[in-house]
């Protein structure tokens, strides 16, 4: 068991070891939906979001009925499925109790079923050895900084729409390579806290 | 241990993915349940009542009202655009790339995409009430070219179609995920109220034209229609221009039978364009038909070259040097254009130069 306490775990998520540009989990939706601030706003909610429900989910399922029953190794599989499951469900809450909601975070919520940061929040969880709140705080943590970094990368390719971008640079290529210098940025916070 | 911890896997994981499944469907059932909303068309012209939760394009197809709409509502032809008036929600993501900034301010909306929720107030041209559903039998098939088949189907029972010549037809096409609509312009004449023939050129891994290219004589069809807002101008003395290719012979052959049914007299210019004598079709009938009616010129025009030992007394080149050649200026005209948008840019330009208003220009693209 990880004796870190749930608030460097929470920082440090944010931080040092910020999911995406660390680890590089959940580029997909990050390259693609970072054209606007408001969508990459809105994507980025939903993620936090799912992100605490699914590691709350995860963790029961893994401690309460595949640990018990000697099956670890299916963690893959039926945490994929279960976030699949949970991305429905709150899928159909939102659009029947929150209207406007939906259709502020309706049509993302799809998209998470398949963003490896999620899993990785998951996956993570289980490999550091997280308690249930160190779980909590970290699934949290993690959401905020993927969603901080996305929002950044939105930021920064609404300016670079004015900017005088070399042909052969243009599109996904000079987003790469911001995500790049986004990422080294973010290296100067490592020496402050540390999650393995 | 051994077998045994396969065992447990499958079953653990195919319990749990069951209770998952089991959750979402009670979930869905007292979720999405709106019960019971009012469907206005027009300003009560045809109050409806529909189920709640379903597309506004799947209600009006239950209810008899049939909207043109060739992706099979997945929002990404554009054809199902309605205007709602009142309770639709905000505009979709999945809607704003198919409509215009001004459609968006007057109310206009995707049919298949805006979900009924509450009770709704819509607009839908009075065109789209009059379509309806029919059932065919196909009557004949014909090869025309390697790749162009014609299908004639005979409706069933007393059903007629009264149509224009220009509109179209959506047939209904099997697909994996469930029947889809096809558009397919008519090419029998509107006097003749009991059948519809259709021109199809077979694309490689369509699913509409597969399926035509496929049917046999006495097979069933069901398609709606007509569809299309093209108006034949009515003034005896006006020209009409057709230029086309391919299978864009289809509406071109309905305009001029329909127009010499009416009209023997009146002149009309028919300018065909193939790549080789394998793709021409249709030349000897019209050729009888030029006889009949002096003021009909049929014009076909090749635009590869001959193969060694090939005869060719016609046109050679892109069709649009046709028309320069054969269309004399400043004569009252209405011109129907339909096939590949390179053509349709190039003969577009051709007939503004010989004084046709952009607005007496119709085209089809494909």
């Amino acid at each position: 068991m990880s004796e870190t306490s749930v608030w460097v775990i929470f920082i440090a998520a944010i931080f040092t070891n910020n999911i995406l540009l660390t680890n590089f989990l959940g580029m997909c939706s990050f390259i693609a939906c970072s054209g606007q601030i408001k969508t990459s706003l809105g994507l980025g909610t939903a993620v936090i979001f799912v992100m605490v429900m699914t590691t709350i989910i995860n963790y029961a399922v893994y401690y309460g009925v595949l640990v018990p029953l000697g099956l670890g190794h299916l963690q893959f599989i039926v945490f994929i499925a279960v976030i699949a499951a949970f991305v429905q469900l709150v899928e159909m809450i939102v659009e029947r109790f929150s209207p406007k909601l939906y259709f502020a975070l309706g049509i993302f919520l799809p998209l998470i079923t398949v963003n490896c940061a999620i899993l990785g929040a998951s996956l993570f969880m289980i490999i550091r050895e997280y308690s249930f709140f160190q779980s909590v705080g970290f699934g949290l943590g993690a959401g905020i900084g993927w969603a901080v970094a996305i929002v950044l990368m939105a930021g920064l390719r609404q300016k670079m729409r004015y900017s005088h971008v070399p042909q052969c640079f243009q599109g996904v290529a000079i987003a790469m390579i911001v995500t790049g210098v986004l990422a080294m940025a973010f290296m100067g916070f490592a020496g402050m806290v540390s999650i393995q | 241990m051994g077998f045994s911890i396969y065992l447990y896997s499958v079953l653990t994981f195919s319990g749990l993915v069951v209770l998952l499944a089991a959750g979402l469907l009670i979930a869905e059932r007292f979720l999405i349940n709106y019960g019971i909303c009012k469907l206005d068309i027009n300003a009560g012209e045809k109050p409806l009542e529909v189920e709640g939760g379903q597309t506004l394009l799947s209600s009006l197809y239950a209810n008899e009202i049939f909207i043109p709409s060739a992706c099979g509502g997945r929002g990404t032809c554009g054809h199902c655009k309605i205007t709602v008036m009142s309770g639709g929600g905000p505009v979709l993501p999945t809607e704003t790339p198919l409509l215009t900034r001004k459609e968006i301010r007057s109310g206009m909306r995707l049919a298949c995409q805006v979900k009924i929720r509450e009770d709704i107030f819509v607009r839908i041209p009075t065109d789209f009430l009059n379509v309806r559903m029919f059932s065919a039998t196909v009557e004949s098939t014909r090869v025309l070219t390697h790749d162009i088949k014609e299908v004639r189907f005979a409706l069933d029972g007393d059903q007629e179609i009264s149509q224009r010549p220009g509109q179209y037809v959506q047939v209904q096409a099997p697909s994996p995920d469930g029947p889809v609509f096809r558009a397919y312009s008519i090419s029998s004449a509107a006097y003749e109220p009991k059948a519809v023939e259709l021109v199809v050129r077979l694309v490689p891994g369509g699913i509409g034209s597969t399926y035509l290219h496929n049917v046999e004589v006495g097979d069933p069809i069901t398609f709606t229609g007509p569809y299309g807002e093209f108006y034949l101008n009515e003034v005896p003395s006006t020209e009409i221009v057709c230029v086309g290719g391919g299978c864009g012979m289809a509406p071109m052959k309905n305009i001029i039978y329909t127009l010499y049914d009416k009209w023997p007299d009146r002149t009309c210019w028919l300018f065909f364009g193939c790549r080789t004598t394998d793709d021409i079709f249709y030349l000897e009938r019209f050729k009888e038909l030029q006889k009949k009616h002096p003021n009909f010129h049929v014009i076909y025009a090749l635009s590869d070259e001959l193969k060694p030992g090939e005869q060719w007394d016609g046109e050679t080149g892109f069709i649009h040097l046709a028309a320069d050649k054969y269309l004399e200026q400043g004569v009252a005209r209405q011109a129907f254009l339909c096939g590949p948008p390179l053509m349709i840019e190039a003969v577009t330009r051709v007939l503004e130069e010989k004084g046709i208003h952009p607005d007496d220009i119709f085209y089809d693209e494909f």
